[in-house]
């Protein structure tokens, strides 16, 4: 898998379908078994599963997260939230998990999937969860909490629910979306219009002890993993604006001169490239040092940090370079300062 | 797979030039800083000697072993020469600029100059004498003259902000040989001290950097031989070529940018580790686990502010390690510096304001970090010619279209 197989359908599926999908608060029709096509969920799986068996490579997670961010930030959530599941469970799954997990998501047809980490409120901490797993005589356990941004919701076939078990610590639990006890209900944005968000109550769900993901789970890494998926959406959609501008502020005309040819303009342009390639570099850095197995937690910490405000930063250039026009939807800068409002929420939601 | 950390040679190194930093510089600091005399820190020539004999020694390690076979990413010069200098300069970005062996000239000299003259003008301490008082970011637009008189250049005019001007035993001098030509008529020239004709007039009262000294040297019908012009004497027949021939001046910029950047990352670094020291005793520790919710407004200070400061170190590195792969780094030369040299300043006047009266005593050596930093976001290009170009680069623009 090239990147430029990736960028090119960022640009070419993604992209230009960004705002009717916005508008609509619906993602594309047939847009997410378009992304079949381009055979993410297999590289991780072992051959002998019926993947590709290319192994757990945070950097090539964060260069997709990239990629298709700079198409579409909703749309990248979508098709990239089963790969999570994917991900998480060939890290810390049992067998029979990481083979249900094959079976269902490496497949011609787009499963929808997904992590559900995220509780609603502020604060959110992954590691002292309110959703609760207690474990009964008989080895099963029984969920019970809300979670928050639980992408594809009931339409979910596996869900993977993060709960706090006690002593044990946070755990991972692999559910269908069906499973008795959990309702949903759909969420609504100042963003991510078209990501179809769900708030899902859990209500005495039960779940046997073979769909909990290992003891050995390590919260602190999947938490870093989560940190860098974030700033690599944050880095893929401020390229977006970055490109955008760029052409805007040559060729819209004030004073009898292009706006770039003005310092107050340029110099906007030139922080903007000068902190997206900064935090770019971070967000390698990190996922380099997850690759090779080093400790990674310092450096995701503050890439994400860093996403987050230079994110909003240059999300909110963005739109001041376009003035009025930018304010308005003729134009996709506002969509995607919307967007990078929720780099902030987004804990959990993809694992790099 | 990709791989950011350094690698095993250039940490070694690192580590090495921490020692010297913390056990050679560092005690020095406050007194120097105190003293802010013309007088050489007379301990620095034993110190530049260790220094020297240590880079000699790392670098007849270097040979043969470690040559990269060609097309093989290379991690060399610049990158070790980042590295070091940040290194250093957590001990004193001060004492650093007036060690002998870091000499701003030398190495225009040493890349130029033959066997007779290294030998006629003697062990290298060469200062950099480019900016006048009418001409600072604008370097082309220099007015000092050196005209040919038989087999002698003179010399005419005047210099200021000349880092090591007064300590140095060589100058190298930046003047035109025809004032009607612009860029391409600029040459460098070495003057050895004790020149008659060359006279250093002034040395500047600084808000940091005060162990540096910051010398105004004026050119008075300075006479020296003709082989003293450094690199190529004929100036570019066509405007085509000119304009080439000063935009090899301006290459080197983009070597020496992510070094001064490099300065800044030493500083920032020193303040925060002095700062999270202090903090330290008051129970305040980084933990990068830590809910953003679960923060006091110090503790995300300095998370903000280690934040700030590998941002700018990775992009140092990355504009260094471009040049050492014969990458064009021109723009990323001059987002380091952006970088860093912003970075720098917010950092250590963070710190002294986080740290109180702490922070603000001479008691520590936060204010001075403070003091120091100011200059790196000034010289070897101010933060807004380095926005500058940026903006060129990013957005195509000429230097006429942007001005």
């Amino acid at each position: 898998m090239t990147r430029e197989v990736v960028q090119r359908f960022a640009r070419e599926e993604m992209a230009v379908a960004a705002r009717p999908a916005d508008e609509a608060g619906a993602l594309p029709e047939g847009f997410l078994l378009k992304t079949v096509d381009l055979g993410l969920n297999f590289m991780p799986i072992p051959e002998a599963l019926g993947g590709v068996g290319a192994g757990r490579s945070p950097v090539s997670n964060v260069l997709n997260i990239e990629d298709l961010a700079c198409g579409d930030m909703s749309m990248a959530i979508a098709a990239l939230a089963p790969l999570s599941v994917i991900n998480c469970v060939m890290d810390y799954g049992t067998d029979a998990q990481q083979e249900i997990v094959s079976q269902a998501l490496a497949t011609a047809d787009f499963t929808p999937a997904a992590v559900a980490m995220m509780e609603p409120g502020f604060g959110f901490d992954a590691r002292q969860l309110n959703t609760s797993a207690r474990r009964r005589d008989d080895g099963t356990y029984v969920l019970n909490g809300v979670k928050s941004m639980v992408a594809f919701g009931p339409d979910a076939q596996l869900l993977l629910i993060f709960a706090e078990a006690g002593e044990a610590g946070t755990q991972g639990f692999l559910v269908n979306g069906n499973t008795a006890g959990l309702t949903f209900e759909k969420e609504d944005y100042m963003g991510l219009r078209p990501l179809p968000l769900y708030a899902m109550t859990l209500a005495d769900v039960v779940v046997p002890a073979s769909d909990k993901l290992r003891d050995d789970i390590d919260i602190k890494q999947l938490s870093n993993l989560g940190k860098l998926a974030t700033a690599a959406l944050a880095v893929g959609t401020c390229q977006a604006v970055l490109d955008y501008v760029i052409p805007y502020v040559n060729e819209r005309v004030a004073f009898g001169e292009p706006i770039s040819n003005r310092q107050a303009v340029a110099f906007m342009v030139a922080d903007m490239a000068t902190e997206l390639e900064g935090l770019r570099l971070m967000v390698y850095r990190a996922a380099a040092q997850a690759e090779q197995g080093l400790d990674c937690t310092r450096i995701a910490f503050l890439a994400h940090r860093n996403a987050i405000k230079y994110g909003m930063k240059i999300g909110t250039d963005g739109v001041q370079l376009l003035g009025g026009h930018g304010f308005t939807r003729e134009h996709p800068v506002e969509m995607w300062y919307r967007n990078l409002r929720a780099l902030g929420t987004l804990d959990g939601m993809l694992l790099a | 797979m990709i791989n950011l950390e350094l690698p095993k040679r250039i940490e070694d190194t690192r580590a090495l030039l921490r020692q010297f930093a913390e056990g050679g510089l560092r005690p020095l600091s406050r007194k120097y800083d105190l003293l802010e005399q013309k007088e050489m820190p007379e301990e620095l020539y034993e110190l530049s000697k260790l220094l020297g004999g240590g880079a000699r020694r790392a670098q007849s390690g270097d040979a043969g072993t470690d040559a990269p076979a060609e097309g093989v990413n290379r991690n060399a010069n610049n990158m070790s020469m980042v590295v070091s200098s940040a290194e250093i300069c957590w001990g004193d970005v001060g004492l650093f600029l007036a060690l002998p062996s870091i000499g701003l000239g030398n190495a225009a000299v040493s890349a130029v100059a033959t066997e007779e003259q290294k030998e006629e003008w003697g062990e290298l301490f060469a200062s950099m004498a480019i900016t006048e008082p009418g001409a600072g970011s604008d370097s082309a637009g220099i007015k000092t003259t050196a005209v040919l008189d038989g087999d002698e250049w003179v010399i005419n005019g005047e210099k200021i902000f000349v880092t090591d001007g007064y300590r140095s035993k060589q100058v190298v001098v930046w003047a035109s040989l025809d004032l009607k030509l612009g860029k391409a008529a600029i040459k460098s020239f070495l003057v050895p001290k004790g020149t008659p004709g060359m006279t250093v007039t002034r040395v500047e009262h600084k808000l940091g950097i005060r162990s540096s000294d910051t010398a105004q040297i004026v050119f008075d019908n300075c006479r020296v031989p003709k082989a003293n012009l450094l690199g190529n004497p004929e100036i570019a027949k066509t405007a085509d070529a000119r304009k080439k021939a000063f935009g090899g001046v301006m290459q080197t910029f983009d070597n020496t940018r992510p070094m001064v950047a490099a300065q800044a990352l030493g500083v920032a670094r020193a303040a925060l580790d002095l700062t999270l020291e202090l903090l330290a005793g008051k129970g305040i520790t980084l933990d990068f686990e830590k809910g953003y919710h679960q923060m006091s407004a110090v503790e995300s200070d300095l998370y903000d502010l280690e934040a700030e400061y590998e941002t700018a170190r990775l992009l140092v590195l990355k504009a260094a390690w471009m040049a050492d792969n014969k990458q064009p780094n021109s723009k990323n030369a001059s987002m380091s510096k952006a970088k860093a040299g912003r970075m720098g300043n917010q950092v250590a006047l963070k710190c002294v304001e986080i740290c109180g009266q702490l922070g603000y005593s001479k008691a520590q050596l936060l204010e001075k970090f403070a003091r120091d930093s100011k200059i790196i976001d000034i010289y070897e290009g101010t933060q807004q010619i380095q926005q500058l170009i940026i903006a060129r680069q990013v957005l195509g623009k000429s230097s006429s279209e942007l001005k």
